[in-house]
């Protein structure tokens, strides 16, 4: 009999990042399961940005428990990274390649063979609507052209879990649905997505649990309509007003 | 974190290797102009202006004494602009390596791989240099050729040096002092235009102790006239372990700056 444990995409017990004296995340604990699109939300400075690295195994943790596919992010950042698809809060194309040239440049990281990568980047060139500007160089591209590359970048490996760092920030109202859109697909194929953002409509429409962080701890989780229900004080109130009432209206930075 | 914990590496160093050889053949014309038009410029203007002052150096014709002098430098040149400005731009203004680290390549494979290319630009300058000196006939053959290999092992260290004042530099700007206090000073007085022997005996040690072009300069001059002695092992073997102590360091100090 083959008994299969579902072991949860990441698991995050009393984790800790500190620099210096300063503690960005401070001792938090969650869960997100396969399949699921899993929101970080709070204001600049609130410790989402510092999570996600640890994550994605580039910054190390400084104190408790986090594992990725069951595997822990200090000792298995290799296999951890083979798995991910990572979309970064800042645009880091490499602006000496074409948008096709980016691509392939980068399935090599993956050791993916060559005659794969030509067919996979085709796919996602028609995925992120980019094949006209398959030889255009990235200074070139509009803000919106650069996420979509970023995302279809991130997708090179097909990974099972998608890390997405405010996806959609700085993009007008088309792109920025162009980009759920696509998320919303990917999500329907069963990735898992986990995303950072400020835009609470964002959050609303495409997750199906967040969690609310502000000062490095984690002040609420659930899902957007029971966080609405539970915290609104008005009947027409949306996911910002459970934010502003949450974290409150100062400025952080 | 240790400054000296060996790195653990994989041979995806090659892909970062292989990105730097992708971007260099893209504007490979306007690369090969330097190597091709330095060492005439030098070989003109020293070599037979200031040289038809100079009957005979250390034995030989002025033009033969600098050749591998321009040689060395262009080795010294190459490996440490690119691990310098070429490194920084790449770390700080375009955030290659951050895009790369998100892949399974670890920030120890990226440092290697950059300093591998600095090593290997070293390998292609120095054989178009070598090529041009050849062509004006200042250089022993076959003995000459083995400059090619080991230009990939000089280069290695000064790749090396320039990672370790990237790792460490404030900004980009801070990398004129490495450039104007080192590089520059040693490019002069390291065997390079005049004997090393005309310079105060504390002085002369100083080089050897601290100055790696003086090593250099006294292989490939070796090697360019196929004239070998002992004392070039010794030359050699501190090329070999400063390398390998820097690499250790400069791969360390990246990681320090850039794993946070």
């Amino acid at each position: 009999m083959v008994v299969t444990v579902t072991v949860p995409v990441i698991e995050a017990e009393d984790l800790k990042k500190q620099f210096g004296e300063f503690v960005a995340v401070d001792s938090v604990s969650f869960t997100v399961e396969e399949g699921e699109v899993f929101g970080f939300l709070g204001p600049n400075g609130a410790g989402k940005t510092t999570t996600m690295k640890m994550i994605q195994c580039v910054s190390p943790k400084t104190g408790g428990k986090l594992e990725v596919f069951g595997m822990g992010v200090s000792t298995h950042q290799c296999e951890i990274k083979k798995l991910l698809g990572v979309v970064p809060q800042e645009n880091n194309l490499d602006p000496d390649f074409t948008v096709y040239d980016n691509l392939m440049v980068y399935s090599r990281y993956f050791d993916i063979h060559r005659a794969r990568a030509e067919r996979v980047i085709e796919e996602l060139l028609d995925f992120v609507q980019l094949r006209e500007k398959k030889d255009t160089l990235i200074e070139q591209l509009s803000g919106g052209m650069k996420r979509r590359l970023i995302l279809a970048r991130a997708l090179i490996n097909t990974p099972r879990l998608l890390i997405l760092d405010e996806p959609t920030i700085g993009l007008d109202p088309q792109a920025r649905h162009l980009i759920w859109d696509k998320l919303k697909s990917l999500q329907s194929q069963g990735i898992t997505i986990v995303l950072t953002t400020h835009y609470l409509e964002e959050a609303a429409r495409l997750c199906d649990r967040l969690v609310i962080m502000d000062y490095g701890k984690i002040i609420v989780e659930g899902k957007p309509d029971e966080l609405i229900k539970e915290y609104a004080e008005t009947q027409s109130a949306t996911l910002e007003d459970v934010f502003l009432k949450l974290t409150g209206k100062k400025l952080r930075e | 974190m240790t400054h000296f914990a060996f790195p653990r590496l994989s041979n995806r160093v090659w892909k970062v290797w292989h990105r730097n050889k992708d971007v260099f053949m893209k504007t490979y014309k306007v690369n090969f102009l330097p190597p091709l038009l330095e060492p005439i410029l030098y070989l003109f203007a020293l070599g037979f202006g200031v040289g038809s002052f100079i009957d005979v150096i250390e034995g030989m014709s002025y033009p033969q004494f600098i050749a591998p002098a321009l040689i060395s430098i262009s080795i010294m040149n190459s490996a440490f602009f690119e691990c310098t400005y070429g490194s920084y731009v790449r770390m700080y203004y375009q955030k290659t390596f951050d895009a790369i680290i998100a892949t399974p390549l670890s920030i120890e494979e990226v440092i290697t791989g950059e300093l591998l290319w600095g090593a290997t630009r070293s390998l292609i300058y120095a054989t178009i240099v070598l090529m041009v000196i050849a062509a004006f006939g200042l250089i022993e053959l076959p003995s000459g050729l083995l400059i090619i290999p080991f230009s990939f092992i000089a280069g290695f260290l000064f790749a090396t040096i320039g990672m370790c004042f990237t790792a460490i530099s404030p900004n980009i700007n801070a990398l004129s002092y490495p450039t104007f206090l080192f590089i520059t000073p040693m490019f002069l007085f390291s065997g390079t235009f005049f004997p090393l022997s005309l310079l105060p005996e504390p002085i002369q040690y100083f080089a050897l102790a601290v100055l790696p072009l003086t090593h250099v300069v006294s292989i490939v001059r070796a090697l360019t006239l196929a004239n070998f002695s002992v004392v070039l092992l010794v030359s050699f073997a501190w090329i070999v372990l400063v390398s390998l102590v820097l690499f250790v360091l400069s791969v360390n100090l990246m990681k320090r700056r850039l794993m946070v």
